[in-house]
């Protein structure tokens, strides 16, 4: 008996030629590494720290000692989206993170083991759905007082929700699949099951609506900074532009370069989540195919 | 048998046709050089497993080819005019006009947000002159015409309130409605319970004699071939292997695939041996229900199923007992039951004595080992992240077992259902429906089951590939001696593979008995229906082939 004549092809090469059809989620990644190298060499790029004054204040663009102008006390505007690159892709990545362990987590229950187990779950999730994220965002910010983590765990703990009501959709139509409940007959355990054989399936949609996540999250974070509730150790993007609000008739670069930084992140994280949805979903995406 | 021809054309004259795959695919061309034509009043049925090109064909008759393939030689005439060279308006005319065609999948095939009637109208306003009255006339004339009950009413359903088969009555109705002389059926019958399907091959026949049409009709079943069929061509791999009149094609087929396909077709009646009262039983049923609740919710009520009525059922050491019914008639509930997919209502089921329905989730997982599933699907069965080698050990392993020694065992287990030690590092897309099936067969026995709980686990498969699995079941049966309940809709399956025979209804048992006693003398009116409705009863196969095929070359090839 002879084996199957498909050549068998690596999951990895197909992946990415399916990502690399997508022109736009390519330009987005490519923007994004450069975004990820320029936070990493912050400090070799701009050794000396955001917050000093390097230059007088209200320097124009591409003057002598700032290229991107100085702010109102003569910092560094190019350094502060140097270094505050950092605090938002930190506070993007690591409050996505947390949001998606959450409601996984609490996804995966809630599906696969339906009933009251379900119900459960989803009246908590529809509590915290009810509350406006933004407000509850500043509520815990103000309350736990502004820091790294705080604003993180803020974050996470207002968009959870979403990820929590897909990753059950994803469960239950899994678990009803055969493969699941050839599973149950071989005497596997639940939680096998669920780690094994429902999760990397239902991994793809997941990812995509994480990688738009962490754009949401970079948004929240600058609108709490925007406000003043950022972490005040660190420079960030939304801090500048609410620094700056004061003096955006005289000195529109002061705004203007944070807002464009923030602009071109988000703009990039969403080409790059569309190229992965095209590319994890082919379903959708491949409509040229027999 | 009738090939009378008014003009000098040919009704459908397909010549030299070779239709291309986009590059990538598994071979150049979908239809290579193929040439036949379809006379008035006869029907052609164009016979061949999955990928052999006769939907190809069908779809390159009607314009339908997906835009990746291309028709790259050779012409399609209807009535004498060249199809593929035809602008598209003149196309759209032709087809739904003069050509017509009915799909496999009734359900899918209709717009199911808009009612039936309205569908059969929108054919009439774009291929007729006729006024809103006179469209409303014909409609109900034609879903008449189809045998569908009381058409006025009917006509304002939604698709969902109909069953498969009316369906697929009305889909015929829309083809027919603006007298097609070419009817196009691909496979039309294949998602229909026998019943059902009989009804459906009487009403084409009937619709045929009386409006001397040309009926290509294309399926992969000989028993339906038998049915209807004036003519039959086979198609393998895009080519035409063989064309000739139906009783010569089925009594003496000449090409050897033509043969290896009739040897494959499960025979009704093997007459095996008795199965004896007196081994000791594995698995016992008694008096199980279930109920399934559909729907509903806080004000609504919602509505019941009755799959499962007061089941009972026995499977002795080494039989294959096996449960027949039709669509929705509670046959696999029994079997999820039995494995614990499913909590029925009330009733027992007992293994080695003990009640299953009565331990507890853990109490029970010791029993799992020793009651395992194949499952229908192969391409659902299996998940598509894990290799072939880890599919089959975890079971194993969930037991206790140590990984390393789960793997040698794997690979002699898939070397016992025929394949390659080396498959256990593959993933389950690079295999074949047949291929796949085999490693879920693996996959059931590596826990060393006593029962093995089948669930149409050859109804996915082309015919000679389902033969080699029925083979290999079979095979597997007698070396582990293993019982079996053999869950499927064929009774032409059944027959073959079963000792004992229970034919379920409504979620009742309404016969059972020994295979030979069920097929042989049906005592229920039931069962006798199902019998009477097998495609091909009048058709046997031929004695030379069935020696010369089924044991020789299809055994040896790959599924």
């Amino acid at each position: 008996m002879t084996a199957a004549v498909i050549t068998p092809s690596r999951r990895g090469s197909g992946f990415w030629r399916a990502f690399a059809r997508n022109k736009g989620a390519v330009l987005g990644l490519a923007f994004l590494l450069l975004i990820v190298l320029m936070a990493i060499f912050a400090d070799v790029l701009f050794p000396t720290s955001p917050w000093d004054m390097t230059a007088a204040p209200f320097e124009p663009p591409f003057s002598e000692d700032a290229l991107l102008g100085s702010d109102t006390l003569g910092r560094d505007i190019a350094a502060g989206i140097a270094h505050g690159a950092r605090v938002s892709l930190l506070i993007g990545l690591t409050s996505t993170a947390v949001a998606v362990l959450i409601g996984v987590c609490l996804g995966a229950v809630s599906g696969f083991y339906g009933g009251w187990v379900d119900d459960a779950v989803m009246r908590f999730t529809e509590l915290f759905q009810t509350i406006p994220n933004f407000v509850l965002a500043v509520v815990l910010v103000a309350i736990f007082t502004p820091s790294l983590t705080s604003i993180v765990l803020a974050i996470a703990i207002v968009s959870w929700p979403p990820l929590a009501r897909l990753a059950r959709g994803e469960f239950m139509s899994l678990r009803s699949r055969e493969f699941v409940q050839a599973a149950v007959t071989t005497g596997q355990s639940n939680l096998t099951i669920i780690w094994r054989q429902i999760l990397p399936n239902s991994l793809s949609p997941i990812i995509v609506s994480a990688s738009l996540m962490v754009a949401t999250a970079i948004l929240l974070e600058s609108s709490l900074s925007f406000l003043g509730l950022g972490d005040p150790n660190l420079m960030s993007w939304g801090y500048m532009v609410g620094a700056a609000r004061t003096v955006i008739r005289q000195a529109w670069w002061m705004s203007f370069f944070p807002g464009i930084a923030i602009l071109l992140t988000v703009l990039a994280l969403n080409l790059v989540g569309e190229g992965l949805n095209d590319a994890l979903n082919p379903k959708l995406a491949r409509k040229g195919r027999a | 048998m009738m090939t009378v021809s008014n003009s000098n054309a040919s009704l459908l004259d397909v010549r030299n046709l070779t239709i291309d795959l986009p590059r990538g695919a598994d071979r150049p061309f979908a239809v290579e050089d193929l040439t036949f034509t379809l006379e008035r009043g006869e029907i052609l049925c164009v016979v061949g497993e999955s990928g052999s090109g006769k939907s190809m064909t069908a779809h390159a008759v009607m314009g339908l080819l997906p835009k990746a393939v291309k028709v790259s030689s050779g012409g399609i005439r209807h009535d004498g005019t060249d199809v593929l060279s035809l602008p598209e308006r003149d196309q759209r005319a032709l087809r739904g006009g003069r050509i017509a065609m009915i799909f496999q999948e009734p359900m899918t095939a209709l717009n199911p947000l808009m009612r039936v009637g309205d569908q059969i109208d929108e054919v009439l306003r774009y291929h007729t002159t006729l006024d809103r009255a006179a469209r409303r006339a014909r409609v109900v004339e034609l879903l008449a015409s189809v045998g569908l009950p009381e058409p006025d009413q009917l006509r304002r359903s939604y698709p969902f309130r109909l069953s498969g088969g009316q369906r697929q009555r009305v889909m015929i109705a829309m083809a027919l409605a603006v007298e097609p002389d070419v009817l196009i059926a691909d496979e039309p019958t294949t998602a229909l319970d026998v019943t059902t399907q009989k009804q459906i091959l009487e009403l084409i026949r009937d619709i045929q004699v009386k409006r001397r049409m040309g009926v290509m009709f294309i399926t992969h079943d000989f028993g339906v071939v038998a049915e209807i069929a004036h003519r039959v061509a086979v198609m393998q791999k895009g080519k035409l292997v063989e064309i000739g009149p139906a009783a010569e094609v089925l009594n003496r087929p000449q090409h050897p695939y033509t043969r290896q396909l009739i040897a494959a077709v499960p025979h009704l009646i093997e007459h095996r041996e008795a199965f004896g009262d007196e081994r000791k039983p594995v698995l016992t049923a008694e008096k199980v229900c279930k109920t399934f609740h559909i729907g509903g919710g806080f004000f609504a009520p919602s509505r019941k199923v009755v799959a499962g009525n007061a089941l009972s059922l026995t499977i002795r050491q080494g039989e294959t007992v096996g449960l027949v019914g039709e669509s929705g008639s509670g046959k696999s509930t029994l079997g999820r039951s039995i494995v614990g997919l499913i909590k029925p209502d009330s009733g027992r089921i007992m293994f080695e004595g003990v009640d299953l329905l009565s331990l507890s989730r853990t109490a029970f997982r010791p029993y799992r080992r020793h009651v395992q599933m194949v499952f229908q699907d192969p391409y659902a069965s299996l998940n598509p992240r894990h290799t072939v080698g880890d599919i089959i050990t975890q079971g194993p392993v969930a037991f206790g077992e140590d990984r390393g020694r789960a793997l040698e065992k794997a690979k002699a287990l898939l070397k016992l259902v025929g394949l390659d030690a080396s498959a256990a590092e593959r993933f389950p897309h690079e295999f074949s429906g047949g291929q796949r099936q085999r490693i879920s067969i693996a996959r059931a026995l590596a826990l060393e089951p006593k029962l093995l709980i089948a669930d149409e686990p050859v109804s996915a498969l082309d015919v000679s590939v389902q033969a080699q699995v029925l083979d290999l079941l079979e095979d597997l049966r007698h070396r582990l001696n293993l019982s079996m309940l053999f869950i499927t809709h064929d009774l032409r399956i059944a027959a073959q593979i079963c000792d004992t025979i229970a034919v379920m209804q409504k979620g009742s048992i309404v016969e059972i008995g020994p295979a030979r006693d069920v097929f042989g003398n049906p005592q229920h009116a039931y069962t006798r229906q199902l019998l009477d409705a097998i495609p091909g009863k009048g058709w046997t196969i031929p004695e030379d082939v069935m020696s010369t095929g089924r044991h020789g070359a299809a055994l040896r090839t790959s599924a």
